[in-house]
Protein backbone atom coordinates (compact mmCIF):
# COMPACT_ATOMS: atom_id res chain seq x y z
CA UNK A 1 0.00 0.00 0.00
CA UNK A 2 2.70 2.44 1.00
CA UNK A 3 4.01 4.40 -1.88
CA UNK A 4 7.34 5.76 -0.82
CA UNK A 5 8.77 8.99 -2.05
CA UNK A 6 11.49 7.16 -3.91
CA UNK A 7 8.85 6.04 -6.36
CA UNK A 8 7.39 9.47 -6.66
CA UNK A 9 8.72 11.26 -9.67
CA UNK A 10 9.67 14.91 -9.74
CA UNK A 11 10.09 15.82 -6.11
CA UNK A 12 9.67 19.57 -5.77
CA UNK A 13 12.57 21.68 -4.44
CA UNK A 14 10.73 22.05 -1.12
CA UNK A 15 10.36 18.30 -0.86
CA UNK A 16 14.04 17.80 -1.66
CA UNK A 17 15.11 20.17 1.11
CA UNK A 18 12.51 18.67 3.47
CA UNK A 19 13.82 15.15 2.90
CA UNK A 20 17.38 16.35 3.30
CA UNK A 21 16.64 18.17 6.57
CA UNK A 22 14.69 15.22 7.97
CA UNK A 23 17.25 12.61 6.91
CA UNK A 24 20.04 14.74 8.37
CA UNK A 25 18.28 15.17 11.71
CA UNK A 26 17.64 11.44 11.95
CA UNK A 27 21.16 10.49 10.84
CA UNK A 28 22.93 12.72 13.35
CA UNK A 29 20.68 11.62 16.20
CA UNK A 30 18.99 14.98 16.70
CA UNK A 31 15.63 13.22 16.60
CA UNK A 32 14.34 9.69 16.96
CA UNK A 33 11.54 10.17 14.48
CA UNK A 34 10.37 12.74 11.98
CA UNK A 35 6.62 12.98 11.57
CA UNK A 36 5.63 14.45 8.24
CA UNK A 37 3.36 13.80 5.31
CA UNK A 38 3.52 10.90 2.90
CA UNK A 39 1.45 9.71 0.00
CA UNK A 40 -0.71 6.65 0.15
CA UNK A 41 -2.49 5.25 -2.87
CA UNK A 42 -6.22 5.75 -2.67
CA UNK A 43 -6.12 8.65 -0.22
CA UNK A 44 -6.82 12.10 -1.56
CA UNK A 45 -5.13 13.75 1.40
CA UNK A 46 -1.54 13.17 2.46
CA UNK A 47 -1.25 10.65 5.27
CA UNK A 48 1.08 10.92 8.27
CA UNK A 49 4.51 9.44 7.72
CA UNK A 50 6.75 8.42 10.60
CA UNK A 51 10.32 8.39 9.37
CA UNK A 52 12.77 6.66 11.69
CA UNK A 53 15.59 6.13 9.22
CA UNK A 54 17.10 8.49 6.63
CA UNK A 55 15.75 6.15 3.93
CA UNK A 56 12.21 6.45 5.25
CA UNK A 57 12.61 10.22 5.19
CA UNK A 58 12.86 9.94 1.39
CA UNK A 59 9.10 9.34 1.46
CA UNK A 60 8.25 12.76 2.82
CA UNK A 61 6.13 14.97 0.60
CA UNK A 62 4.75 18.48 0.82
CA UNK A 63 1.98 19.66 -1.46
CA UNK A 64 -1.59 20.90 -1.47
CA UNK A 65 -2.87 17.62 -0.05
CA UNK A 66 -0.98 18.11 3.24
CA UNK A 67 -4.07 19.19 5.13
CA UNK A 68 -3.76 17.35 8.44
CA UNK A 69 -2.42 18.85 11.65
CA UNK A 70 0.38 16.59 12.83
CA UNK A 71 0.76 18.36 16.18
CA UNK A 72 -1.81 15.83 17.43
CA UNK A 73 1.03 13.30 17.84
CA UNK A 74 3.26 15.39 20.10
CA UNK A 75 1.65 14.68 23.50
CA UNK A 76 1.15 10.95 22.88
CA UNK A 77 3.34 8.75 25.12
CA UNK A 78 3.76 6.10 22.40
CA UNK A 79 5.20 8.77 20.10
CA UNK A 80 7.42 10.27 22.77
CA UNK A 81 8.81 6.79 23.41
CA UNK A 82 10.39 6.96 19.94
CA UNK A 83 12.77 9.67 21.13
CA UNK A 84 12.86 13.36 20.43
CA UNK A 85 10.20 14.19 17.88
CA UNK A 86 10.89 15.99 14.61
CA UNK A 87 7.69 17.51 13.30
CA UNK A 88 6.87 18.97 9.90
CA UNK A 89 4.68 22.03 10.52
CA UNK A 90 2.80 24.52 8.42
CA UNK A 91 2.02 27.88 9.99
CA UNK A 92 -1.37 26.70 11.26
CA UNK A 93 0.14 23.57 12.78
CA UNK A 94 2.80 25.66 14.48
CA UNK A 95 0.03 27.57 16.24
CA UNK A 96 -1.16 24.30 17.77
CA UNK A 97 2.41 23.48 18.82
CA UNK A 98 2.62 26.92 20.44
CA UNK A 99 -0.48 26.18 22.52
CA UNK A 100 0.97 22.83 23.60
CA UNK A 101 4.15 24.67 24.63
CA UNK A 102 2.25 27.39 26.45
CA UNK A 103 0.25 24.76 28.34
CA UNK A 104 3.47 22.85 29.15
CA UNK A 105 2.17 19.66 27.59
CA UNK A 106 5.48 19.51 25.78
CA UNK A 107 8.64 21.49 26.27
CA UNK A 108 10.55 23.17 23.46
CA UNK A 109 13.54 20.85 23.74
CA UNK A 110 11.26 17.81 23.24
CA UNK A 111 10.58 18.79 19.64
CA UNK A 112 12.56 19.62 16.54
CA UNK A 113 10.35 21.76 14.34
CA UNK A 114 10.73 21.66 10.58
CA UNK A 115 8.64 24.59 9.39
CA UNK A 116 7.46 24.77 5.82
CA UNK A 117 6.23 28.05 4.38
CA UNK A 118 2.77 27.52 3.00
CA UNK A 119 0.41 29.74 1.07
CA UNK A 120 -2.53 27.45 1.68
CA UNK A 121 -3.51 23.85 1.09
CA UNK A 122 -6.28 22.27 -0.98
CA UNK A 123 -7.69 23.39 -4.30
CA UNK A 124 -9.52 25.75 -3.91
CA UNK A 125 -7.78 26.87 -0.69
CA UNK A 126 -9.61 26.18 2.57
CA UNK A 127 -11.33 29.04 4.37
CA UNK A 128 -8.69 28.86 7.12
CA UNK A 129 -5.95 29.30 4.52
CA UNK A 130 -7.52 32.37 2.95
CA UNK A 131 -7.51 34.11 6.35
CA UNK A 132 -4.35 32.50 7.75
CA UNK A 133 -2.11 34.95 9.66
CA UNK A 134 0.98 32.68 9.67
CA UNK A 135 1.95 31.63 6.18
CA UNK A 136 5.55 31.83 7.36
CA UNK A 137 6.12 29.74 10.52
CA UNK A 138 8.60 31.50 12.79
CA UNK A 139 10.49 30.03 15.72
CA UNK A 140 11.13 26.67 14.06
CA UNK A 141 14.50 24.92 14.15
CA UNK A 142 14.56 24.82 10.35
CA UNK A 143 12.32 26.73 7.98
CA UNK A 144 12.01 25.61 4.39
CA UNK A 145 10.36 26.75 1.21
CA UNK A 146 10.21 29.94 -0.78
CA UNK A 147 9.00 33.01 1.04
CA UNK A 148 5.26 33.45 0.83
CA UNK A 149 3.46 36.75 0.68
CA UNK A 150 1.46 37.35 3.84
CA UNK A 151 -1.85 39.03 3.05
CA UNK A 152 -2.92 41.70 5.51
CA UNK A 153 -5.36 40.47 8.08
CA UNK A 154 -8.99 41.06 7.21
CA UNK A 155 -11.13 40.48 10.30
CA UNK A 156 -14.40 40.92 8.44
CA UNK A 157 -13.47 38.14 6.02
CA UNK A 158 -12.30 35.89 8.83
CA UNK A 159 -15.58 36.37 10.67
CA UNK A 160 -17.85 36.34 7.62
CA UNK A 161 -19.41 32.96 8.41
CA UNK A 162 -19.98 33.87 12.04
CA UNK A 163 -21.53 37.20 11.08
CA UNK A 164 -23.86 35.42 8.69
CA UNK A 165 -25.08 33.17 11.49
CA UNK A 166 -25.43 36.06 13.91
CA UNK A 167 -27.60 37.93 11.43
CA UNK A 168 -30.24 35.24 11.89
CA UNK A 169 -32.88 35.40 14.60
CA UNK A 170 -32.40 33.35 17.72
CA UNK A 171 -35.16 30.94 16.63
CA UNK A 172 -33.49 30.40 13.26
CA UNK A 173 -30.18 29.76 14.98
CA UNK A 174 -31.79 27.22 17.30
CA UNK A 175 -33.44 25.45 14.37
CA UNK A 176 -30.13 25.42 12.49
CA UNK A 177 -28.12 23.92 15.34
CA UNK A 178 -30.90 21.55 16.29
CA UNK A 179 -30.80 20.16 12.75
CA UNK A 180 -27.01 19.95 12.83
CA UNK A 181 -26.69 18.42 16.28
CA UNK A 182 -29.38 15.81 15.63
CA UNK A 183 -26.99 14.32 13.08
CA UNK A 184 -24.19 13.82 15.60
CA UNK A 185 -23.41 10.15 16.20
CA UNK A 186 -21.01 10.83 19.08
CA UNK A 187 -18.07 9.17 17.40
CA UNK A 188 -15.85 11.83 19.04
CA UNK A 189 -13.72 12.02 15.90
CA UNK A 190 -13.64 15.81 16.49
CA UNK A 191 -11.98 15.16 19.82
CA UNK A 192 -9.62 12.45 18.62
CA UNK A 193 -8.23 14.61 15.83
CA UNK A 194 -7.91 17.82 17.85
CA UNK A 195 -4.29 18.55 18.82
CA UNK A 196 -5.53 20.43 21.90
CA UNK A 197 -7.92 17.72 23.19
CA UNK A 198 -5.16 15.90 25.01
CA UNK A 199 -6.88 15.26 28.37
CA UNK A 200 -6.12 11.76 29.58
CA UNK A 201 -9.69 11.53 30.74
CA UNK A 202 -12.28 13.56 28.86
CA UNK A 203 -15.31 14.99 30.63
CA UNK A 204 -17.63 12.80 28.53
CA UNK A 205 -15.98 9.74 30.00
CA UNK A 206 -16.57 10.90 33.55
CA UNK A 207 -19.60 9.14 34.96
CA UNK A 208 -19.78 10.19 38.61
CA UNK A 209 -21.50 12.50 38.01
CA UNK A 210 -22.29 12.09 34.35
CA UNK A 211 -21.96 15.63 33.04
CA UNK A 212 -22.63 14.83 29.42
CA UNK A 213 -25.28 12.32 28.43
CA UNK A 214 -23.52 9.80 26.22
CA UNK A 215 -26.38 8.49 24.11
CA UNK A 216 -26.66 10.20 20.73
CA UNK A 217 -29.84 12.18 21.22
CA UNK A 218 -30.13 15.89 20.67
CA UNK A 219 -29.82 16.93 24.32
CA UNK A 220 -26.63 14.96 24.90
CA UNK A 221 -25.26 16.00 21.51
CA UNK A 222 -25.82 19.65 22.33
CA UNK A 223 -24.12 19.27 25.69
CA UNK A 224 -21.14 17.53 24.11
CA UNK A 225 -20.68 20.10 21.38
CA UNK A 226 -21.15 23.04 23.75
CA UNK A 227 -18.58 21.66 26.15
CA UNK A 228 -16.17 20.86 23.31
CA UNK A 229 -16.42 24.38 21.94
CA UNK A 230 -16.06 25.93 25.37
CA UNK A 231 -13.05 23.85 26.40
CA UNK A 232 -11.36 25.14 23.26
CA UNK A 233 -12.29 28.77 23.81
CA UNK A 234 -9.15 30.88 23.86
CA UNK A 235 -7.17 27.78 22.85
CA UNK A 236 -8.47 26.68 19.44
CA UNK A 237 -6.12 27.72 16.66
CA UNK A 238 -8.66 27.16 13.90
CA UNK A 239 -6.89 24.31 12.12
CA UNK A 240 -10.33 23.04 11.13
CA UNK A 241 -9.51 19.37 11.61
CA UNK A 242 -12.65 18.72 13.69
CA UNK A 243 -14.87 19.91 10.89
CA UNK A 244 -12.90 18.02 8.26
CA UNK A 245 -13.18 14.66 10.01
CA UNK A 246 -16.81 15.01 11.11
CA UNK A 247 -18.55 12.10 9.36
CA UNK A 248 -21.91 13.88 9.38
CA UNK A 249 -20.57 17.31 8.37
CA UNK A 250 -21.53 19.37 11.40
CA UNK A 251 -19.98 22.84 10.94
CA UNK A 252 -17.93 22.62 14.14
CA UNK A 253 -15.47 25.17 12.83
CA UNK A 254 -18.22 27.76 13.01
CA UNK A 255 -18.52 27.33 16.78
CA UNK A 256 -14.76 27.57 17.15
CA UNK A 257 -14.60 30.65 14.94
CA UNK A 258 -17.32 32.30 16.99
CA UNK A 259 -15.39 31.81 20.21
CA UNK A 260 -12.03 32.72 18.66
CA UNK A 261 -13.59 35.91 17.29
CA UNK A 262 -14.96 36.70 20.73
CA UNK A 263 -11.55 36.31 22.34
CA UNK A 264 -10.08 38.63 19.76
CA UNK A 265 -12.84 41.18 20.21
CA UNK A 266 -12.87 41.14 24.03
CA UNK A 267 -9.26 40.43 24.89
CA UNK A 268 -7.39 41.22 21.67
CA UNK A 269 -6.14 37.65 21.74
CA UNK A 270 -5.36 35.20 18.96
CA UNK A 271 -4.40 31.76 20.13
CA UNK A 272 -1.10 30.12 19.21
CA UNK A 273 0.80 33.04 17.74
CA UNK A 274 3.58 32.71 20.33
CA UNK A 275 4.62 29.98 22.77
CA UNK A 276 4.72 32.35 25.75
CA UNK A 277 1.33 34.05 25.39
CA UNK A 278 -1.20 34.15 28.22
CA UNK A 279 -4.53 32.54 27.42
CA UNK A 280 -7.55 34.76 28.25
CA UNK A 281 -9.13 32.26 30.64
CA UNK A 282 -5.96 31.81 32.65
CA UNK A 283 -5.71 35.43 33.59
CA UNK A 284 -7.89 38.48 34.26
CA UNK A 285 -7.85 42.22 34.33
CA UNK A 286 -9.59 44.49 36.85
CA UNK A 287 -10.80 46.55 33.89
CA UNK A 288 -12.52 43.67 32.11
CA UNK A 289 -15.93 44.57 30.65
CA UNK A 290 -18.92 44.41 33.00
CA UNK A 291 -21.57 44.31 30.32
CA UNK A 292 -24.59 42.16 30.96
CA UNK A 293 -23.81 41.68 34.65
CA UNK A 294 -26.62 42.69 36.98
CA UNK B 1 -43.92 40.91 44.96
CA UNK B 2 -46.46 38.19 45.69
CA UNK B 3 -48.89 40.44 43.89
CA UNK B 4 -46.64 40.62 40.81
CA UNK B 5 -46.40 36.85 40.66
CA UNK B 6 -50.15 36.41 40.81
CA UNK B 7 -50.75 38.86 38.00
CA UNK B 8 -48.14 37.14 35.82
CA UNK B 9 -49.69 33.74 36.45
CA UNK B 10 -53.14 35.07 35.76
CA UNK B 11 -51.96 36.68 32.58
CA UNK B 12 -50.63 33.31 31.52
CA UNK B 13 -53.90 31.63 32.39
CA UNK B 14 -52.04 28.73 34.04
CA UNK B 15 -50.56 28.04 37.43
CA UNK B 16 -47.10 27.56 35.88
CA UNK B 17 -44.23 28.94 37.94
CA UNK B 18 -40.72 29.42 36.60
CA UNK B 19 -37.85 27.46 38.11
CA UNK B 20 -34.74 29.54 38.60
CA UNK B 21 -31.53 27.87 39.71
CA UNK B 22 -29.11 30.22 41.44
CA UNK B 23 -25.45 29.46 42.10
CA UNK B 24 -24.33 31.77 44.89
CA UNK B 25 -20.90 32.34 46.30
CA UNK B 26 -20.63 31.51 49.96
CA UNK B 27 -19.03 34.78 51.00
CA UNK B 28 -21.11 37.54 49.43
CA UNK B 29 -24.24 36.58 47.54
CA UNK B 30 -25.27 33.75 49.83
CA UNK B 31 -24.78 36.03 52.81
CA UNK B 32 -26.71 38.73 50.95
CA UNK B 33 -29.60 36.31 50.42
CA UNK B 34 -29.35 35.40 54.10
CA UNK B 35 -29.54 39.05 55.02
CA UNK B 36 -32.62 39.46 52.83
CA UNK B 37 -34.22 36.62 54.77
CA UNK B 38 -33.18 37.97 58.16
CA UNK B 39 -34.48 41.39 57.17
CA UNK B 40 -37.83 39.72 56.39
CA UNK B 41 -37.66 40.87 52.79
CA UNK B 42 -40.26 39.20 50.67
CA UNK B 43 -39.15 37.74 47.35
CA UNK B 44 -40.49 35.07 44.96
CA UNK B 45 -39.93 31.44 45.87
CA UNK B 46 -39.19 30.50 42.24
CA UNK B 47 -35.49 30.68 42.97
CA UNK B 48 -33.61 27.57 44.12
CA UNK B 49 -30.26 28.37 45.66
CA UNK B 50 -27.11 26.26 45.40
CA UNK B 51 -24.28 27.45 47.61
CA UNK B 52 -20.77 27.29 46.18
CA UNK B 53 -17.45 28.55 47.57
CA UNK B 54 -17.02 31.12 44.80
CA UNK B 55 -18.52 32.34 41.54
CA UNK B 56 -15.23 31.22 39.99
CA UNK B 57 -16.22 27.67 40.94
CA UNK B 58 -19.12 27.75 38.49
CA UNK B 59 -18.38 25.42 35.63
CA UNK B 60 -20.51 26.18 32.57
CA UNK B 61 -21.61 22.55 32.81
CA UNK B 62 -23.57 23.50 35.95
CA UNK B 63 -25.58 25.91 33.84
CA UNK B 64 -26.14 23.46 31.03
CA UNK B 65 -27.12 20.70 33.45
CA UNK B 66 -29.65 22.98 35.12
CA UNK B 67 -31.27 23.69 31.77
CA UNK B 68 -31.26 20.00 30.90
CA UNK B 69 -33.06 19.21 34.14
CA UNK B 70 -35.76 21.78 33.55
CA UNK B 71 -34.54 25.13 34.85
CA UNK B 72 -36.20 28.07 33.11
CA UNK B 73 -33.46 30.46 34.14
CA UNK B 74 -30.04 30.19 35.75
CA UNK B 75 -28.41 32.85 37.89
CA UNK B 76 -24.80 33.01 38.98
CA UNK B 77 -24.05 35.56 41.67
CA UNK B 78 -20.81 36.41 43.38
CA UNK B 79 -18.88 39.14 45.15
CA UNK B 80 -18.37 42.50 43.50
CA UNK B 81 -15.08 42.76 41.59
CA UNK B 82 -12.31 43.44 44.06
CA UNK B 83 -14.16 41.77 46.94
CA UNK B 84 -13.50 38.11 46.19
CA UNK B 85 -12.66 36.06 49.26
CA UNK B 86 -10.08 34.26 47.11
CA UNK B 87 -8.96 37.55 45.54
CA UNK B 88 -9.59 36.66 41.89
CA UNK B 89 -12.32 34.02 41.57
CA UNK B 90 -14.96 36.49 40.43
CA UNK B 91 -12.54 38.07 37.94
CA UNK B 92 -12.17 34.66 36.32
CA UNK B 93 -15.94 34.20 36.37
CA UNK B 94 -16.31 37.60 34.73
CA UNK B 95 -14.32 36.35 31.73
CA UNK B 96 -15.66 32.81 31.50
CA UNK B 97 -19.37 33.15 32.13
CA UNK B 98 -20.23 35.99 29.72
CA UNK B 99 -18.28 34.09 27.03
CA UNK B 100 -20.38 31.05 27.79
CA UNK B 101 -23.51 33.13 27.47
CA UNK B 102 -22.34 34.27 24.04
CA UNK B 103 -21.87 30.65 23.01
CA UNK B 104 -25.39 29.77 24.19
CA UNK B 105 -26.82 32.69 22.23
CA UNK B 106 -24.89 31.71 19.13
CA UNK B 107 -26.43 28.26 19.34
CA UNK B 108 -29.90 29.68 19.63
CA UNK B 109 -30.40 29.31 23.36
CA UNK B 110 -31.90 32.53 24.68
CA UNK B 111 -29.08 34.31 26.56
CA UNK B 112 -31.66 36.14 28.67
CA UNK B 113 -32.15 32.85 30.51
CA UNK B 114 -28.64 33.01 31.94
CA UNK B 115 -28.07 35.81 34.45
CA UNK B 116 -24.91 36.94 36.17
CA UNK B 117 -24.91 39.36 39.09
CA UNK B 118 -22.78 40.74 41.89
CA UNK B 119 -24.51 40.89 45.26
CA UNK B 120 -22.53 41.68 48.40
CA UNK B 121 -23.22 40.43 51.91
CA UNK B 122 -24.68 43.86 52.75
CA UNK B 123 -27.02 43.97 49.77
CA UNK B 124 -30.03 42.09 51.09
CA UNK B 125 -32.30 44.60 49.42
CA UNK B 126 -30.51 44.29 46.09
CA UNK B 127 -30.92 40.53 46.34
CA UNK B 128 -34.67 40.62 46.94
CA UNK B 129 -35.34 43.14 44.20
CA UNK B 130 -33.04 41.26 41.81
CA UNK B 131 -34.91 38.01 42.40
CA UNK B 132 -38.23 39.80 41.94
CA UNK B 133 -37.04 41.30 38.65
CA UNK B 134 -35.61 38.15 37.13
CA UNK B 135 -38.62 36.11 38.26
CA UNK B 136 -40.84 38.58 36.47
CA UNK B 137 -38.63 38.23 33.39
CA UNK B 138 -38.77 34.42 33.66
CA UNK B 139 -42.57 34.65 33.65
CA UNK B 140 -42.41 36.81 30.56
CA UNK B 141 -40.04 34.40 28.79
CA UNK B 142 -42.27 31.45 29.65
CA UNK B 143 -41.27 27.82 30.14
CA UNK B 144 -37.91 26.82 28.66
CA UNK B 145 -38.88 23.63 26.95
CA UNK B 146 -36.28 23.33 24.22
CA UNK B 147 -33.69 21.67 26.38
CA UNK B 148 -35.59 19.20 28.53
CA UNK B 149 -37.76 18.31 25.54
CA UNK B 150 -34.97 17.21 23.25
CA UNK B 151 -34.26 14.01 25.16
CA UNK B 152 -33.89 10.47 23.93
CA UNK B 153 -36.15 9.25 21.15
CA UNK B 154 -39.55 7.97 22.28
CA UNK B 155 -39.08 4.97 24.49
CA UNK B 156 -40.78 1.82 23.32
CA UNK B 157 -42.16 -0.82 25.65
Amino acid sequence: MHRTGENRMNATPVEESLREAAAGAIADGTVGVVIGYGHEAGSDVATPLFARTPEQARGLVFDATCVGNLAIYLPKPEVRALGRTGLVVKGCDLRAVNVLLREHVIEREDVFLIGVRCAGVCEPPLHKCTVCPVHDPSGCDVTLGDSVEQPTADASRANALVAEMEAKSIEERWEFWKRQMTKCVRCYACRQVCPLCYCKRCIVEKTTPQWVETSPHLRGNLAWNVVRAFHLTGRCVGCGECERVCPVDIPLGLLNQKMAGLMEQWFDFQSGLAPDEQAPFTTWDPNDPEEGIL
Amino acid sequence: MTEKKTTAAQRDGTDWQPRIVAFLCNWCSYAGADLAGMSRNDYPAAIKIVRLPCSGRVDPMFVLKSFERGADMVLVSGCHPGDCHYSSGNYHARRKLPAFRELLGFMGIDPRRFKISWVSAAEGNKWSSLVADITEEAYALGPFQEFPKCTAPEKTG
